[in-house]
């Protein structure tokens, strides 16, 4: 099908790849993350409950590592909306991971800041390391290598973000550091240059 | 360093000072002062002050703050104001600078804004990859509350105000003001049609108004200096202070403050260090991937919003984009329409599916397989998005096509005749895999 008589419909990108999401163990909140959502549906009015479906979400991902039917479930019944409305929105963002991903996950920016000063080799050398392409997850569930779009640390470039921290100015060979450095050390690896503000251009890094 | 010529940082001053985002140094520094004299004024009077200081937007489109504030209709209850923290414009990485470092600043911002529109809770709406700056963002919103300077009732005045963090989970489009009310409320990152605008029909269907981070940090200073002072800092209708994101092919890419009367040339080869050695200047994108380049021989354009859509551009975001002579611009039309492909919300068909097609064709004529009737493919479907959308998307995703054609048609035609990219940039993948 093809709305253009000289190109092929969009196969693999906007064409509805909906897929049932994996059902997942019974979900429920920890009492820790229940007590977290509490404070957080405060924020909005109380007739708008459906506005903490970003936050509810990240809490579920945080627990759980992605997100499952069974967590989509418990989220609506908490906000008081279909199952739909919030699969809608977890189909939507793209930080909420539909199927189990690494431990680490290695976002490497691909946008024209990062691109050129040499985002593509910094992905090279990962794939290389790692022995997988981006979007997948290696053997040992460690680690999932992914090309994000622009993180908005152009200053930095190239940039990548593992899980939520940033490691910026990177080399193929401080990438390849990096990952021996996550493997040796765990999540202490994950530091971070952009608190060396001084060392940057400009008015700060 | 972060000064620029004779400026005197405004924004950025203290930012390199090691506890420059704790309350106390904020304090120290004559910080919440502003908030203080506001609430001696009345609401008005704050609208007529920034109106007068001629503070413009800081998110991209250069709208006057004072009338946006005006805008906001009065007689509904209640009202909001939503900080747009979704910096997310490839290129741009101000908002980022002052809320990791000045956060109290932006507070500041955010509860004279309140006060001003008569609203009682700012949301801040920070995209999902900023979550470090996030919680640097949350502990200064506690320490306020802590010391009264949020919440009810803040320096004895009987006024309340509640300053919330929403974090994003990546949407380029929550950037658009109304797909952030829409993700706000718990939906797809989305724009509404406009009018109704969100001054009088916004989050929860109240007057909101939607400002960028460091258009709130301006008006602290304004408050507490003065519009007169304010508008004298830069030229006509073009006041105040400016951060600029430069990025790209420079010695030292970074966030500068400095008055609008600063030209491309000063930012670039003064405060940038220039384009790195070796190696000469190819073109420039002045504010965001969203925004016609700018040749080299423009360089002495004011880096102000009248001036450089004089030359033919957007100020926008003020992100900076250097591009040396390294750089193919087959091959950056091809980088851009891959994040706007990925990017486009889906809503309107003509950048839905338009995005993708030129795409495809871009791919295809940066692999060699191209064919000259492209070119004119390229600047059909282009035409054919452009304005033809619910929101600037669409505009801002065929510029980087149309302009690099405008500019560059001889390297397009290049890459057909020669079956290859001319230009294979030493920065690329040795073993390039195609793109994804």
């Amino acid at each position: 099908m093809s709305f253009h008589p000289k190109m092929a419909y969009g196969a693999t990108f906007h064409k509805s790849s909906r897929q049932l999401e994996d059902e997942g163990p019974a979900f429920v909140y920890t009492p820790e993350n229940r007590a977290r959502f509490d404070v957080i549906i405060q924020r909005y009015p109380p007739d708008r409950r459906r506005s903490a479906v970003l936050p509810a979400l990240y809490l579920a991902q945080d627990q759980q590592g992605y997100i499952t039917a069974n967590a989509i479930r418990h989220v609506a019944e908490l906000l008081g909306i279909t199952r739909a409305d919030v699969e809608d929105v977890v189909s939507y963002y793209t930080m909420f991971y539909t199927r189990p991903v690494g431990k680490y996950v290695i976002n490497v920016c691909r946008t024209l800041s990062c691109a050129i000063n040499g985002a593509e080799r910094v992905t090279e050398e990962l794939r290389g390391k790692l022995g997988i392409a981006p979007g997948e997850t290696d053997a040992s569930g460690t680690f999932t290598l992914m090309e994000v779009e622009c993180l908005g640390a152009c200053d930095r470039a190239p940039a990548v973000m593992v899980n939520d921290a940033w490691h910026e100015c990177l080399t193929p060979e401080n990438a390849s550091k990096l990952v021996d450095d996550l493997r040796a050390r765990g999540e202490e690896a994950l530091s971070g240059c952009h608190h060396v503000i001084e060392k940057a251009g400009g008015a700060g890094g | 360093m972060g000064q620029v010529g004779n400026f005197d940082p405004v924004l950025t001053k203290h930012v390199r000072e090691p506890n420059s985002f704790t309350l106390d140094f904020y304090l120290q520094h004559g910080g919440y002062e502003a908030l203080k004299t506001a609430l001696g004024k009345t609401p008005d009077d704050i609208i007529a002050l920034v109106t007068a200081s001629g503070l413009r937007g800081r998110g991209g489109a250069g709208f006057p703050t004072g009338m946006k504030w005006k805008f906001v209709d009065k007689k509904a209850e209640p009202r909001y104001i939503v900080c747009n923290a979704d910096e997310s414009e490839p290129g741009t990485f101000k908002d980022h600078l002052l809320m990791e470092r000045n956060p109290h600043l932006l507070i500041e911002g955010c509860a004279i804004g309140c006060y001003a529109i008569g609203a009682k809770v700012a949301y801040i709406y920070i995209r999902g990859e900023f979550f470090h700056v996030q919680t640097v963002l949350e502990q200064a919103i506690d320490d306020a509350y802590a010391r009264g300077i949020l919440g009810k009732n803040i320096f004895g005045s009987g006024f309340d105000c509640d300053v919330y963090v929403h974090r994003g989970a990546g949407a380029y489009e929550a950037g658009e003001e109304t797909a952030l009310l829409e993700s706000l409320e718990g939906k797809r990152a989305q724009p509404r049609n406009k009018p109704p605008f969100p001054a009088v029909v916004g989050v929860y269907g109240k007057p909101t108004a939607v400002n960028n981070v460091e258009t709130l940090c301006n008006v602290p200073s304004i408050v507490s200096k003065g519009a007169e002072w304010y508008a004298s800092l830069g030229p006509e209708k073009n006041g105040g202070p400016k951060l600029y994101c430069v990025s790209g092919h420079v010695k030292r890419p970074g966030v500068f403050e400095a008055s609008m009367n600063v030209t491309l040339r000063e930012l670039i080869d003064g405060h940038a260090g220039g384009v790195r050695d070796g190696r000469t200047l190819k073109a420039v994108i002045p504010g965001g991937s969203s925004v016609p380049i700018l040749m080299p021989d423009q360089l002495d354009t004011q880096a102000s919003f009248d001036a450089i859509q004089k030359a033919g551009s957007l100020l926008g975001s003020a992100a900076i984009v250097v591009l040396d002579d390294t750089t193919c611009m087959v091959w950056l039309a091809e980088n851009l329409l891959h994040f706007y492909r990925h990017e486009s919300c889906g809503k309107c068909t003509p950048c839905r599916e338009g995005t993708d097609w030129l795409h495809k064709i871009l791919q295809r004529i940066e692999r060699g397989e191209g064919q000259m009737r492209d070119l004119d493919l390229l600047a059909s479907i282009s035409g054919n998005i452009g304005g033809k959308t619910l929101c600037a998307f669409g505009d801002a995703a065929v510029t980087p096509v149309l302009t690099t054609l405008k500019y560059f048609r001889h390297e397009y035609e290049a890459h057909i005749k020669e079956g290859r990219c001319t230009l294979p940039a030493p920065w690329r993948a040795q073993h390039p895999v195609g793109a994804h």
